[in-house]
């Protein structure tokens, strides 16, 4: 079993290998020099918007409130949130120098040198954004509208983890829709889509499926957050065989996260009760390698079915 | 032990309002402890009693009082043979 799971990670790094190198000459990727930080493509591009604009015609008459934030927020959001309790290992924190001129003399010394200069940095008060929700709820205290609220933000988000897989990237887009209201409602939502993401990704001709899920919590007090979260089933992934059939991708996820961010943030359902809050993401750079590994890397050959839905 | 046990929840379990009434059966999570304070409760729990919960224990049910935890501590105390 052990030597099983050896092969099928050395097979699926293989795989990952082959893949990063296809996006490369292909153009649609474009090295820069880190493991996980790439530029995009014209045809990258050109398809991640078209599939941007497949979503929002789906999802058109939900009525969701387009918000937009940079990748950069408010560190205090990431310290109330207890991010760093639970993935510390992933944060990307800003820092800057704010030293006298000697220390500036010796910061450039040291870097001319090739020497350590980390000790002449500071810390600021931004945070590179782990996930596009976080920005939101600070935003939101107070009393919900009687039908709650939902909101759709894309942003750019980093997660400190560099690996030769390119579906996983140090800094990524995601796009979510974000639902805040009573319990019952919101947990009513999140049913709704988990079908509805599966439909929209298999019309893409991607073999998409559910699962219960958890997220990659640091340390052993880490593994039973994990525990917890699964036991009371608040992540689900829509995952898809990317390098591997064996260890899927995740492409999309809903998360259900209860009260904690309203609870915090005091956000209020129209009947006065700490309100519910729960999101789902769309992976954008995943669902596009997804598609670029399953249909070629030339989007002009792609399936007629699959291209209707992309290019209508 | 369970005085001892009900100190560190207290201590680290970060309940709104005074829990210093908790029943041994009362259940911590409805209380008001979150999955990240439980983390808290455990790794002080460990601290105090020297112990190492495994991977087994890492769950839910072993933390929702103080009575499941003494139970828990209890196991561990004598597989170590304390």
């Amino acid at each position: 079993m052990a030597q099983d799971l050896a092969s099928v990670a050395a097979d699926k790094t293989k795989a990952e290998l082959a893949l990063l190198r296809g996006l490369l000459e292909h153009g649609l990727l474009i090295d820069c020099g880190v493991p996980g930080i790439y530029g995009r493509g014209p045809v990258f591009e050109d398809t991640l918007q078209r599939f941007n604009d497949f979503v929002s015609r789906l999802t058109v008459h939900d009525q969701a409130t387009p918000l937009h934030f940079p990748p950069v927020m408010n560190r205090t959001y990431m310290e109330r949130v207890d991010y760093l309790e639970s993935f510390p290992h992933l944060a990307g924190i800003i820092f800057s120098f704010k030293g006298t001129d000697l220390q500036h003399h010796e910061l450039v010394s040291k870097v001319r040198a090739g020497e350590d200069w980390s000790q002449l940095q500071s810390m600021t008060e931004v945070v590179l954004t782990p996930a596009a929700c976080h920005p939101l709820y600070p935003i939101c205290t107070g009393t919900l509208p009687e039908s709650g609220k939902l909101i759709d933000l894309t942003s750019y988000c980093f997660r400190h983890e560099p690996s030769p897989d390119p579906a996983r990237m140090q800094m990524f887009r995601m796009r979510e829709h974000v639902r805040m209201g009573k319990p019952d409602a919101v947990v009513a939502w999140r049913e709704m889509w988990m079908e509805r993401g599966i439909a929209l990704l298999k019309d893409l001709g991607l073999d998409a499926y559910l699962v219960a899920a958890n997220d990659p919590f640091f340390g052993r007090g880490g593994r039973m957050l994990a525990v917890n979260q699964r036991e009371q089933q608040l992540k689900f992934e829509i995952v898809t065989p990317i390098t591997s059939s064996e260890i899927p991708t995740a492409i999309m996820s809903f998360n259900y996260h209860q009260d904690h961010f309203s609870k915090l943030y005091d956000i209020r359902s129209s009947d006065g009760e700490t309100a519910h809050t729960a999101c789902l993401g769309f992976g954008l750079e995943r669902i596009m390698i997804a598609l670029f590994k399953t249909h070629g890397f030339a989007p002009a050959r792609w399936p007629a079915a699959v291209r209707q839905k992309l290019w209508p | 032990m369970k005085d001892k046990i009900r100190a560190i929840v207290v201590e680290h379990g970060r309940f709104a309002g005074n829990v210093s009434s908790l029943a041994d059966d009362a259940d911590l999570y409805a209380a008001g402890m979150t999955s990240h304070a439980s983390v808290g409760v455990m790794l002080a729990l460990e601290a105090a009693f020297d112990i190492e919960f495994p991977d087994r224990m890492l769950k839910r049910s072993v933390f929702e009082s103080i009575s499941a935890i003494a139970m828990a501590v209890a196991e561990l105390l004598k597989e170590a043979g304390r």
